[in-house]
This record gives C-alpha cells, structure tokens and sequence, in this order.
C-alpha cells in the first residue's frame, strides 16, 4: 500500500514536470512586454527596465529559466508575481474563497446528484427517471455562465432571495448561489453516473443472491447494491476536481468572488506569467494529488484492486 | 422451524402446481413456464432436467420469489411449503421463508456473492438479518459453517473476498450461506456446471452429505444426466416449460417413457455399454416465443405422428400404474421400445 | 438473469466472436433498427438539420450579411412582440451595435459548427491513432504515449485554453479548432485504448494471429471495428460539448473576436446589458443549447441501441 503511494508520487513529478513546462512555454510565448507595461504610461528609464528583467530572468533563455523556476518549486517556492508579491501569499488570500465555492458545489453536487441518482435508478423508466435525465441532459447542454446569469436574474436581482455578487455575507450564504452554478454541471454527471451504476448493479447476480437470502429490500440496496455502485462515482470525483478549478474561473468572475480563478484570469488578462505559471502549477498539484487520493480510496471501496 | 403451524400429515415438504411464468418484452411474449407440476418430499432429491431454455432455472426462481419482475410475471399457479400458499403472501411475509425454508445457490458462485464483502460478513449476514444475532455470535457460527462445508483454515479465510477463493470453495462459501438458518428445502441451481469434473465431484459428494445430516429437501437443477444419476431420488424432466417425464432415477433410466428422455440418454456416452453410437436430438430447442402447437416436441421426435402430435397437448399421465409420469401420446410404444 | 434473454445474448455474443465484419454490420444495423423508432433520435436529427442549414446556407434565412447594414440608432430596439412570427420584419430585435439580431444570430451558427467538428474530427484522428497504437502495441510505446496523456490530462482545458488562447495573436475559427483539437484528445486516447486492450486478445484475434495476419491488417479488420464504436459514439456527443466551451471561451474574451459572429460572442456581449434586454441573452442561449442538447440526444441515442444491455 505504502509502495504503492510512493510510486504513484514518484510517477506524479514527471507528469508535473510535464504539465508545468507546457504552461510554462504558453505563457512565455504571451504577446507583449510584461515589464513595459508595469510602467504604464510613464516611459521606464533603461536601467530600472534592463534591472526589471534581470530580476524575473527574462534576460536568460527559456529553458534556463524554467529550470531555476523548478528548483524553485522543489523548495516550495510558487515565484514571485510581477507586483514584487509572492505568489504564494497572493494563493493564500484567494484560496479562502476558492475552497468554500468549490466546497459548497462539492457538498451539493454529491448529496443532490447521488439522491437524484438513486431515485431515478431504483424506478428506471418511471417519471422521476424520466425527469433526472431530461434535467441532467439540459444542465449539461447550458453553457455554465448563461446558467450563471439567469440565476443571477431570477434568484438574485428579481426574487432578492440570494447576493448576487461579493463575499460580504460569508460562508455559505454568499457561496449559494454560485456554488450551486458551479455545482450543477457534475451533479449532471454524477446523477447519470449513479443512475446507470445502479442500474446495471441491480441486475447483478449478487443481488439476486440477496433476495434469495431473504434480505429486505432497503437492506439489499443499501448494504449492497449501492456500495457497488459508487465505487465509479468515486473514480469521477478525481476528474470532478478539475472540472470544480475549470468552472472557478468563470463563475468567480460572474459572481465577483475573489478566489484562486478570478486572479489567474487577471493575471493572463495582464499577461503576469510567473502568476499564471504558479498559480496553474498549485492547480495542477491539486488534481494529480486529488485523483491519487481517488485511486487509493477506489481500492478501499473495492476490494478486487489490489495496489502493485 | 416454530413459526409454521403444523401441516396435516401427508402434506408434501414442497409442492408446486400448474406454474405458469412469462417474460413480457416489447412486442413479444416468451412463455417459459406452462403449467409445471411436481413435489418434493421431506428429506427427498428430486432432480429437474432440462436444455437451457426448458424453464428449470425460471420455474425455481419464481418458487424462490425471485424474479426479475418485469420482464418476468407468474401467471398462474400455486407454490406451497407445508400446505402455505406462498404466492400470494405479501413480500414482507414472504421474503422470510427465502432462506429461512428454502434457500437457494447458484450456478457461478463469482458473480453470485457480492465483491465487496468479505465472505465471512456475507454469511453472518443470514444470521444477523434473521435470527438477530450480534455481531460477534454471527461471525463465530459463520466461520462453524465454513467449516462445516470443509473449507480449510475457515477462522482467517471468512475474512477474504469471494475473487480470493477458487471455483470450488466459493461454492462452499454459497453453500454455508445456503445453509446459515438450516432451511427444509435447498434449491440448487446447476451447482457443478461451472466447476472441473474432479471438484463437481466433491461438490456433490458434500451437498448430499450435507443433506444426509440436516434431512432437507434437494432440488437439483441441472442440464447434465451424469450429475443427478447417483444422487438424486426422483428425476422430472421439463421440455419447453413443462414437465415431460418423472420417474424414480433408476426407472427412468432403465425405461424411458417420453421420446425426448429418449433421446436425451441416447445423446450422453455411457462406460458400461460399449460401442454404442452416440444419437444427438435432431433440431434445437423450441423459440419460447411461439411453442409449436399440440406436443411441443413433435417437431423433433423421431415417433411423432401426423394423426395426433401436431394438434393435442399430451397430458402427464401415469404410465406404469406405479407413478411413472410421461406426456407423451405414445407412452407406451416408447416404454416397448 | 432469465434464461430466454441469456440465450439471446449468448447467440449475439456467439455472432461476435465468429464473423467479425458481420458482427459489427449486424450490431450497427440492428442499431439503425432500434434507432428508427425513437422521437428523441429523430427529433435531435431535425434540430442538428436545421442547424446546419443555418451554418451552410444563411442566405436561405435571411438576405443580410454578416454586420450588414447595422445602425447604432437601433442599438437595444426590443423586438415588438415575443412571438418572433408576430414581429414584423426584425422578429429578434437589434443587438447591442444595432444590427439586426436574426441576421446575427443565423450567421452566428456557422463558427460554433466548424468548431464543433473540427475539434472532434482533429481529437478523433489523434486519439485512435494513439489509442490503438498504445493499445495494441504496448510495451514501451503505452508507457510513451500513457504518460504524454497523463500531462495533457493533468492541465485543466479552460486553464489550458485559456493560456494557450491568449498568447495567440489571431482568435479566428481556425486557431480556435487547432487549439482546442490540440487539447482535447486525452479522455478520447484513453477511451480508445482501453477499447484495443479489450478487443486485442479476443479468441478471434488470436485466431487471425495464428492464421498468420500481419500487426496491420489484424488492427484494420479484427481491432478497429470493434473497438471504435464507443469512441464514436463518444465523439458526436463531443460535439456539443466543444459547442459548449467555444461559447465559454468567447465569454472569457480569449475566444472568437468581432468581425466573427458567434452564438458565443452574441452572449458574451449580452453579459452586461442582460438585466434590461434579457433577449439578448436568451435568443442565441436557445438556439445554443438546442445544438448542444441535439448532439447529447443523439450520442445518447446512438449508445443506448448500440449496446443492447441498455435497452
């Protein structure tokens, strides 16, 4: 077990390696000069120019400087942004906010999308499944931020029930709203996922070995045909975090949140690479250890993987 | 057991009549039991024979009340265990004779037994569910039982998953569940089809040990003559949801009095008859969907007859005047040979 | 299970395993049979139609171009009725730079198509090269190619568009498709793989490898037509999907960029001025979600009567 997660965080530093290179050139390739525009209007005099990018490196080759930025990174070193901040300190005071949004999707997209699930799939055919999959399938199809708006309009500005916009009214009232929008695409997903899982696990041959040991039907479903049935849920909540980091960048803005997405949307915007760099590689970090989290929990659901 | 009054003697331990059971899928009906009849006594093996799609499977899973329904619905018919009527009972009543009286195993015990519960949990689960056992008193009888069913090392083996076991001890392992509440009846359902000859054999051996010891009733479901020869007491033959044929296994053997049984003894090799050619049954079994008119095996038997097969339902009559069943207009031609 | 629908299976699974390219004939066939019954199949067959139509031909539906005789005086101007056939001769109104919004959004439906399809079509290729080249071969190879998709797997796609997006000096459609085609083939590749690691030691397979059938022709007839169906089927729903991000990424400012008209940009625009012209948003919001709805109905439909379990 113990080898097993070694050598799963051994594998992750290539893939790290990998992803972070990738983003690295990306953002190095961004049209325009970072340092130039720092100075605003104000024409930078040589010497604080040429000072400028020998402080960010900009002075040395690519492949230089993304290894110094690596080294960097092995001591737990994010960078530093273009303000002369650390990115590190820059994560802290967004990831606040990222953590409760994505926290509250989370919360409700796995107790709603689970329910939903299971409703649809114990009756498959009757109307409460019928009525999961045309709602799942639209949610899907709706572009999260027309999604985003129109809840905005309805539950926000016309029925005044929800803030619109802002953290004033801290967690959870401020994160409803936004955390549902955000939310709602992977309860999608998790509904289906839960529903036809259960579906094909109620036609498994165990269960009928269940009824045949005259096990009541709540006890059949629970104890096991639902065990089962999760265990591809779980495997989706490892994919689920990436799409939860995704969707932050669009809903922050929409909703005016503060968060992780918002800065890194800005930092692009202003073309501050050693923020978008080291704010991606922390995103990064978090969906490889996330769907190691997931493939360790996986073989604790079931029992048939075994870790080699 | 305490909670059933006691039947009036003479009442048979099983008794099943005139079941009917359809699958109903878009657009068709597949009938794959039509009017099965036949009873199990205390203590007795009674083996059912039959191809796949004869309705042996179908027919001891509607006695279990384990259908899938839908597609699957009884028809028609009754069940009765010691004189009770069991398909009309509610579900709640009725989901407390299922393993308690007559319990059931399966054919691939693998995808029988749930994947993630150890196999010492899924036992002590009848005991818990049933009998309100704790926890603890639960697992101690469940490792009894592994035991009893011979498996080796039992204490630390209940704590493994079913894919940690080979073919024949999961049997085992669907045997002690079986077992767990001492049922009067136990249905097994192509116990050995799944397993090597050598490990069928031992599978065998210990269900009748078995039944020697808790004086059940066994239901031996099988496509395989071989199995139930030495085994079993009585054998039903079932052709197209309906029984064709019952006898004593050595009657039967000796004198077949239904063409299919026939042909069904003609087809399997025998050590004791030497250079006898081996005759497979011409044709394939009947589309449950639409059973052929009149006797549903006159399309495949070498003595049907233009006058009467095609048109009349033989019915199960008694033969030889000393219970030997056969549907067959011409019983007795067949009984001449 | 009941017996009379295990034989039926074991009688298909029978037909699988002795003659391949009937096999796979008679499971798309029996596909096309299960298809032709089912609304929701013909429906989302008419919405993609019409769909099309208004990407290929726009000048069936209106006779303006693109940004053609636009007039700020109109900016805003609301429809005169919601029934857009009771509207008169501007049935949508006029949009923000008040050009005439029916006009906009027939032209807007060709971008989000090409895109669509281009990024599946480029995804499609990549992924059943790799997956079956990793699938079938293995060995080193899969170690290759699995890590390379574990690093594109392991970059969030907004995030990634984002970045790459940006840096581009041109957003035109056809950056836009190579971008996101470029992105978009890691779930594709593992699927396909996974598909060739199930088919490859097949008894047919082995069987054809006895025979003395080259890597090629055993991949070209033995593998590939069974292990694509679930990739395609994948694929058409992908189509939507990607409708869908293109949308997404036009409302981030990385996408599309004016003089192009998209259902994307057309949203995008409506963002700020929505709460007092909800029509803004809502016409190209139905029009898209009809498109990306259709191709989820249809890959839905496709799967469920191609894997008979499901019906």
């Amino acid at each position: 077990m113990w080898r097993f997660v070694l050598r799963r965080l051994l594998q992750m530093v290539p893939v790290l390696i990998g992803t972070t290179f990738l983003i690295y050139v990306a953002v190095f390739a961004l049209p325009g000069d970072p340092i130039r525009a720092l100075g605003g209007d104000k024409p930078m005099p040589p010497s604080v120019y040429e000072a400028l990018r020998h402080h960010y490196h900009l002075d040395e080759p690519l492949i230089t400087q993304y290894g110094r930025y690596l080294l960097g990174l092995a001591r737990g070193d994010f960078g530093e942004t273009l303000n002369g901040q650390s990115v590190a300190s820059l994560m802290a005071t967004g990831w606040t906010v990222t953590v409760q949004l994505a926290l509250t999707a989370w919360i409700f997209e796995l107790v709603v999308g689970i329910a939903l699930g299971v409703l649809a799939g114990l009756r498959k055919g009757g109307i409460i499944d019928s009525l999961v999959l045309s709602g799942t399938t639209f949610i899907i199809a709706i572009p999260a931020f027309v999604l985003a708006y129109s809840a905005q309009l309805i539950f926000g500005l016309k029925l005044g029930w929800f803030p619109t916009a802002g953290t004033d009214d801290g967690w959870p009232y401020s994160y409803l709203l936004p955390g549902v929008i955000l939310g709602s695409l992977s309860l999608a997903y998790i509904a289906r996922l839960t529903r036809t899982s259960l579906v094909e696990n109620m036609r498994a041959d165990y269960v009928r070995t269940a009824l045949a040991k005259g096990l009541p039907r709540r006890r059949i479903i629970l104890r096991h045909t639902l065990r089962n049935s999760l265990i591809p849920v779980v495997t989706y909540l490892g994919v689920d975090l990436g799409n939860l980091l995704a969707g932050a960048i669009v809903i922050e803005g929409i909703f005016n949140l503060p968060g992780i997405g918002q800065q890194i949307f800005q930092a692009v915007q202003i073309k501050d690479g050693p923020t978008v760099v080291g704010i991606s590689t922390f995103l990064v970090l978090i969906f490889l250890l996330a769907n190691l989290v997931v493939d360790i929990l996986y073989g604790a659901l079931d029992p048939r993987i075994r870790y080699e | 057991m305490t909670n059933t009054t006691d039947p009036a003697p003479g009442t048979p331990l099983l008794q099943v009549e005139d079941l009917r059971v359809e699958f109903r899928m878009r657009g068709s009906t597949v009938n794959a039991v039509n009017g099965l009849s036949y009873t199990l006594a205390e203590g007795e093996t009674l083996a059912i024979l039959g191809e796949s799609g004869s309705g042996k499977s179908v027919s001891a899973q509607a006695v279990m009340g384990i259908l899938d329904t839908p597609p699957a619905y009884v028809t028609g018919g009754a069940v009765r265990f010691r004189g009770t009527e069991l398909l009309g009972l509610p579900e709640k009543k009725r989901r407390t004779y299922r393993g308690a009286h007559i319990a059931m195993i399966f054919q691939d015990a693998l995808s029988a037994l749930n994947p993630v519960h150890r196999v010492g949990d899924q036992i002590a689960e009848m005991l818990l569910v049933h009998r309100g056992m704790s926890r603890g008193d639960a697992r101690k009888r469940a490792i009894e039982l592994m035991e009893r069913v011979r498996i080796p090392s039992a204490g630390s083996r209940a704590n493994d998953y079913p894919h940690q076991f080979s073919g024949g001890m999961r049997q085992r392992v669907m045997i002690a569940m079986a077992l767990a509440l001492e049922p009067d009846v136990l249905i097994a359902d192509e116990p050995t089809t799944a397993l090597d000859v050598t490990v069928q054999a031992q599978i065998m051996k210990l269900l009748r040990d078995l039944q020697d010891e808790m004086a059940m009733g066994l239901i031996l479901i099988t496509h395989d003559l071989g199995v139930v020869a030495d085994v079993a007491d009585r054998i039903v033959v079932m052709y197209a949801g309906r029984v064709v044929e019952q006898a004593e296994v050595r009657e039967l053997y000796a004198r077949p009095a239904h063409p299919y049984t026939e042909g069904l003894l003609a087809s399997v090799p025998r050590v004791d008859v030497r250079d006898r050619a081996l005759t497979p049954i011409k044709g394939s079994p009947p589309n449950l969907a639409a059973i052929p008119s009149g006797c549903p095996f006159h399309p495949r038997c070498p003595r049907a007859r233009e006058e009467r097969c095609p048109d009349e339902v033989p019915a199960l009559r008694d033969v030889t005047g000393t219970g030997h069943g056969s549907a067959c207009h011409y019983a007795e031609e067949v009984l001449g040979g | 299970m009941s017996e009379p629908i295990t034989t039926t299976d074991t009688l298909a699974v029978a037909q699988t395993g002795s003659e391949v390219s009937g096999a796979s004939a008679s499971l798309w066939s029996d596909a096309w049979r299960a298809l032709r019954r089912r609304v929701v199949f013909w429906l989302s067959v008419a919405i993609l139609l019409f769909m099309g139509l208004l990407a290929v031909f726009p000048s069936l539906f209106t006779d303006r171009g693109v940004n053609d005789r636009c007039d700020v005086r109109f900016a805003k101007h609301t429809p005169s009725s919601w029934n857009p056939f009771g509207a008169g001769g501007h049935p949508f109104g006029f949009d923000t730079h008040g050009c005439d919004y029916w006009a906009q959004i027939v032209h807007g439906a060709r971008a989000p198509m090409i895109v669509g399809f281009v990024v599946t079509g480029i995804a499609l290729t990549l992924s059943i090269t790799l997956g079956s080249l990793s699938g079938y071969f293995g060995r080193w190879l899969d170690a290759l190619i699995s890590r390379i998709t574990d690093i594109f797997f392991g970059l969030p796609l907004v995030l990634g568009a984002l970045v790459i997006l940006t840096a581009f000096p041109d957003h035109g459609v056809w950056t836009m498709s190579l971008v996101l085609g470029v992105l978009w083939w890691p779930t594709m590749t593992r699927l396909m793989r996974g598909q060739v690691l199930s088919v490859r030691d097949a008894d047919y397979v082995q069987a054809a490898r006895m025979l003395g059938a080259g890597d090629l022709r055993i991949m070209v007839r033995h593998i590939l037509p069974n292990a694509v169906a679930p990739v395609f089927v994948y694929a058409m729903l992908n189509v939507g999907v990607v409708i869908g991000y293109e949308a997404t990424l036009d409302y981030l400012g990385v996408g599309l960029q004016y003089p192009t008209v998209s259902w994307g940009l057309q949203l995008s625009q409506a963002q700020d001025v929505f709460t007092d012209h909800p029509y803004l948003l809502i016409y190209p919001a139905v029009l898209l979600t009809a498109t990306v709805l259709s191709f989820l109905l249809l890959g839905d439909a496709v799967r469920d009567a191609l894997d008979p379990k499901l019906r």
